[in-house]
């Protein structure tokens, strides 16, 4: 019997590993002057899986590979954003990773396996791929941290991540496990065909959701599953940071909406999932916010904020209607951008033997740059969600969802965080602004990264003066898509 | 009860009793080998799943290699349990509580009521010509072939990471260039101070 598998669908995939393959032999024969072939190499990848993604992309989903990957329009937009996104992370931590000695071919190598962990999540619609696409980022992202190795710090971060990872990862894989045995299916589609006509035990069902979210919070560092994000955000190379809290969020995103809402989308089960939500969205809500007000460590606090938004993340999720998933999309597409920009201006300020990642680091920043400061300044309105920045449209989008899904009260919470988040924000502009400047070393970035901050920058006041097209855009992708 | 529900409950309840030896055991070789015990256990109840393929695997590649390249590095190390197992007996009532919790609800869930063999049945049998080795190997390579390749390439990055994360040249080894050695030049073998002359003190 002929078995032919239509490949054209996967053609970014394959490309991306076909290069990586050639990014790492070529590699070896580059000497530490000609590194710079292997990041044009690398960004070439990145922008060549971007047009064939923008190529293939349709907006009837196509499945392949024995329905085990498929390519929806949520696929596509998902995946030309985690593009963009590590390419700016390219950029902006080109001369850091260089005065710290990690402008090495295994950088590159492992950032573009870990992209490829992305979209293998991103158009999983098998539990078995879903699982393998994490662990393919997972693993790439623990060795990132592990990098830098003679700083004990990042070894420690590296060490607590790898072994919660682990546990989370067992987690996930035996709630799997739980559904394989309740229904007798892996396939996404078959999954929640036959939890729809009734083909299995509720209370399993329900034991495996919990194992399942329980792994999904961990991995989104979701409290009460948190404990890793501090160390982690705090330990890592800012470089490397600013990876794990960028364009993996997106892939979270995805594996979220293709394991809850499309496998376990059911109706007596998302009322389920929809309760447990809840508590780790307000946990993470409250903790994050309250938490990260006591941290002088910029990292720090920025990891405590991540929880924060996660929390904002599952309220768009447990809305559990098709315009709290598209708001759940549009936040976190948001805080993707807003992310690469607030850490792109930590990578900004450190140089060769200084990390920029104290608050007082940061201080009168305005006297030494204006520019920058005045960037510096959106992102951070945007984060707290002050009006016109995009992050206002973001979390109003979300609230507008969860009132909508009957959680009025929800929202009061949600809104009362922010509050709570906006102060440590603020804080930061009023010591850009308003004290003198501890550090007077020049501010001289390539010509690239200066372009392309101040590109994000405006981008975040950009998309909040016109929210229209990105918000619509992941309506759109959603509602095809599901 | 029949044969094969005896079997599968015998072997569960070595498998369980030996990896919660793996955790508790004081000697770092003792847990080693009780892990070799659970990996064995394991493999019997794959065999009742009728997954030959798969239990002779588990047996000839992890407690045939990976276990004894295990045991052979936890006996080269030094390691100091007495520090690893501080905190141990403090954090033990807490810890031992949720333990005990999480077990009592997962029974509660997991009793026969819900999920026993009736509600999750094995494998139909399989007809005697039939070959376990022979249908995974079509399936890896047809309907799988993606996940399969996705597996091969999580091999790739341990390996790029392994390297990254240990090879490196270390400043304190006595590494020779054989290349540099024999294109060294006499002037280069030996260099001459010139240091100018101290009297010697007088007594």
């Amino acid at each position: 019997m002929p078995y032919i598998t239509p490949l054209l669908p996967a053609y970014p995939e394959v490309f991306l590993l076909v290069m990586v393959c050639v990014i790492l032999v070529v590699d070896l024969f580059l000497s530490d002057d000609h590194r710079i072939v292997t990041y044009a190499l690398t960004q070439l990848a990145l922008a060549g899986a971007l047009v064939l993604t923008y190529v293939t992309a349709s907006a009837e989903p196509v499945t392949t590979f024995s329905g085990m990957f498929v390519d929806d329009l949520m696929s596509d937009v998902l995946k030309l954003l985690t593009y963009i996104g590590v390419a700016t992370m390219l950029v902006y931590s080109r001369a850091y990773i260089a005065a710290r000695g990690l402008y090495r071919g295994e950088f590159f190598v492992l950032v573009l396996f870990a992209t490829l962990g992305m979209m293998v999540m991103i158009s999983a619609s098998h539990l078995l791929t879903l699982y393998l696409g994490l662990e393919l980022l997972s693993l790439s992202l623990y060795s990132m941290v592990a990098l830098q190795r003679d700083s004990p710090v990042a070894t420690e971060a590296a060490m607590k991540y790898f072994v919660l990872g682990a546990l989370a990862s067992g987690m996930l894989l035996y709630g799997m496990s739980m559904l394989y045995g309740a229904t007798g299916t892996l396939g996404i589609a078959q999954l929640a065909d036959t939890i729809f006509y009734g083909g299995a035990r509720d209370v399993v069902l329900v034991f495996a959701l919990v194992f399942i979210v329980a792994g999904l919070g961990f991995k989104i560092g979701a409290v009460p599953f948190h404990m890793w994000v501090p160390d982690v955000y705090h330990g890592a190379p800012t470089a490397v940071t600013l990876f794990i809290g960028s364009a993996p969020k997106l892939a979270a995103f995805a594996f979220i909406m293709r394991l809850l809402v499309q496998g376990l989308g059911a109706e007596q089960l998302v009322g389920e999932w929809q309760q447990m939500l809840i508590v780790m969205a307000v946990l993470s809500l409250a903790i994050g916010n309250v938490t990260a007000i006591a941290q002088t460590n910029l990292k720090r606090m920025l990891a405590y904020s991540t929880i924060g938004h996660m929390g904002y993340l599952l309220l768009g999720i447990l809305s559990g209607n098709l315009t709290g998933y598209g708001a759940g999309m549009f936040y976190v597409v948001v805080y993707v951008l807003m992310n690469l920009g607030t850490f792109g201006m930590i990578l900004l300020l450190s140089r060769s033997g200084f990390e920029a990642e104290n608050l007082e680091d940061f201080k009168g920043l305005n006297q030494r740059s204006p520019w920058y400061a005045f960037l510096m300044l959106l992102l951070m309105f945007s984060m707290a969600g002050v009006p016109p920045t995009v992050g206002f449209y973001a979390k109003l989008t979300v609230l507008q969802a969860v009132i909508n899904a009957g959680y009025v009260w929800l929202a009061v919470v949600a809104v009362l965080f922010s509050l709570v988040g906006a102060f440590y924000y603020l804080r930061l502009v009023r010591l850009m602004y308003f004290d003198a400047p501890a550090d007077t070393a020049p501010i001289a970035p390539r010509g690239d990264f200066r372009i392309l901050i101040s590109l994000n920058g405006l981008a975040v006041l950009l998309f909040g003066i016109l929210p229209e097209p990105l918000l619509a855009l992941c309506l759109y992708s959603i509602q095809v898509s599901l | 009860m029949t044969f094969s529900e005896f079997v599968f409950y015998f072997f569960a309840a070595i498998l369980v009793l030996s990896a919660l030896g793996v955790i508790t055991s004081r000697n770092p070789v003792h847990a080693a080998l009780l892990l070799v015990l659970a990996f064995c256990t394991s493999a019997a109840i794959w065999m009742l799943l009728q997954a030959e393929f798969l239990a002779i695997t588990l047996v000839l590649v992890y407690v045939g290699a990976v276990m004894v390249l295990f045991l052979f590095v936890v006996m080269m190390l030094d390691i100091n349990m007495a520090r690893l197992r501080e905190g141990f007996w403090s954090y033990l009532p807490l810890g031992g509580l949720v333990a005990a919790l999480l077990v009592a609800e997962m029974v509660i869930v997991l009793g026969g009521r819900y999920a026993g063999f009736h509600d999750m049945p094995g494998p139909p049998p399989l007809p005697a010509g039939y070959s376990n080795t022979k249908e995974l190997g079509r399936l890896v390579y047809t309907e799988y072939v993606y996940p399969f390749e996705i597996a091969a390439v999580i091999l790739l990055v341990a390996i790029v990471s392994a390297i990254a994360l240990t090879l490196r040249r270390r400043k304190e080894s006595k590494y020779i260039d054989p290349a540099r050695q024999v294109a060294a030049r006499a002037s280069e073998r030996v260099r001459i101070v010139k240091m100018p002359v101290e009297k010697k003190e007088q007594e």
